[in-house]
């Protein structure tokens, strides 16, 4: 139990729950393998996103590239959108989101809600449209501030100085940490403060991976890695499928009474992962993965309910990361 | 038995369409020259002059990304499900967005602290 001075103070902190009946069992005698959830959805907004969002307008109002009244720009119809609109409110500036037009009603009435701005570019005119109406965006208000959360190294910093440490201090016998590949910003944070402070550390990525639609590219080098993205700091790399995600996600409400969004799905996929291999291999484990948020934004899908075939043809063509 | 290599939509040209074809090899590098040998180009589109593997092609061995099992050289056994995806990562609207805008905040000295696209 603690007190605050405010929602802003109360980010980050977040319980770290073993999962019993979802740990793998281990024959007579053999070291034990256990799973950690890091339950990230008790931020002020839900989600992890907190973390970064706080950290990345710290960094910019102490460089002096924010001051009160400026508008913040950010491509996002996600939870940084939801983190950063709470902050942008509670800080004093305007927060204006980019975002297709074609996402779901609860995402446009939470971000309304926190006071955000939204500019919608077209959904039939796919992600070339969507480019050009954001780079026009940029011209016409060049004063805008863009916090970029792919390359902002805040965001990276906020889960080294916070994320890390309280998983360190929460389980001092970890060995392998497990979160969700997007900015890549949770993953390089707390794999770099592990990887200083716990000797032989796995740092493990889950990505997902979604339907056909969402990798429609026209070549190749339309490709994005996020300038992030430090392959050195990771162990392994897995990419799960919205099935798998999907099937975990609903597991985990199920058995260990945790509601989460699809992207932990894939999370404890990887998860379950490591730790079968340690049971199989006769080595101690501790599994500490990251719950990003709740599954409230996601009820509309139709993925908690119905056969896992219903749920992938619902999820089809989202991004439910 | 084989293994199966999942194509992705953009490099469907080389496989007549395919979304799943069929090839063998001890490593990664031999499966892609296997693969070569049948789907003339494929290979050029997924590996650089110098020798590895394209900044924004992902391979995935058992759903495990190749460049931490030895890139080119990760080993392969029949039965293997390799799956082939562009770097998008959180969706391509996304990135493509903020990276475009990036570039022109770059451009225009509007942001601080934004990095260079590469």
């Amino acid at each position: 139990m603690a007190r605050y001075d405010s929602l802003l103070d109360a980010c980050g902190g977040t319980p770290l729950v073993g999962l019993p009946r979802l740990s793998p069992t281990v024959p007579d005698g053999a070291p034990p393998v256990r799973l950690w959830a890091k339950l990230e959805d008790r931020n002020p907004t839900g989600s992890i996103k907190d973390r970064a969002a706080l950290f990345m307008v710290r960094a910019a109002e102490e460089a002096g590239r924010l001051r009160p009244g400026d508008t913040i720009l950010e491509p996002t119809s996600g939870n940084t959108g939801i983190s950063l609109a709470m902050v942008a409110k509670l800080r004093g500036y305007r927060l204006v989101c980019v975002m297709p037009e074609n996402v779901s009603t609860e995402r446009v009435q939470l971000l309304r809600m926190y006071g955000a701005e939204i500019i919608f570019s077209p959904a039939a005119g796919g992600s070339n449209q969507a480019v050009a109406t954001a780079k026009q965006i940029a011209v016409e208000h060049p004063d805008w501030v863009m916090l970029y959360q792919y390359g902002n190294e805040a965001n990276a910093r906020a889960h080294y100085e916070t994320t890390g440490p309280e998983l360190l201090h929460d389980l001092p016998t970890i060995t392998h940490f497990v979160a969700g590949l997007g900015t890549t910003g949770t993953l390089m944070g707390t794999g770099r403060y592990l990887r200083e402070k716990v000797d032989g550390i796995q740092v493990v990525a889950a990505e997902p991976r979604y339907g056909e639609l969402v990798y429609g590219l026209r070549n190749i080098d339309e490709g994005y890695v996020p300038e992030l993205y430090d392959a050195t700091v990771l162990s392994r790399r897995f990419s799960v499928g919205t099935r798998d995600a999907v099937l975990r996600t609903r597991q985990l409400v199920e058995v260990e009474g945790i509601f989460a969004g699809f992207s932990t799905g894939a999370i404890l996929h990887a998860a379950l992962a490591v730790a079968h291999e340690a049971v199989r291999d006769g080595r101690r484990a501790d599994v500490a993965f990251v719950v990003a948020d709740g599954g409230w934004k996601y009820l509309s899908t139709g993925a908690y309910g119905g056969t896992l075939a219903d749920a992938e043809d619902a999820l089809e063509g989202q991004l439910w990361a | 038995m084989a293994i199966e290599v999942r194509i992705p939509t953009i490099l469907r040209s080389y496989t007549g369409g395919a979304k799943v074809v069929e090839g063998t090899g001890d490593t990664l590098g031999d499966l892609l020259a296997d693969l070569d040998s049948r789907h003339a180009g494929l290979r050029g589109r997924l590996v650089t002059e110098a020798g590895a593997l394209h900044r924004f092609v992902n391979v995935y061995v058992n759903d495990e990304d190749v460049r931490f099992l030895g890139a080119l050289d990760a080993k392969l056994s029949d039965g293997d499900s390799v799956t082939i995806l562009p770097a998008v990562a959180g969706g391509a609207f996304g990135f493509a967005a903020a990276a475009a805008i990036a570039q022109h905040a770059l451009a225009t000295r509007a942001g601080g602290r934004i990095p260079t696209a590469r």
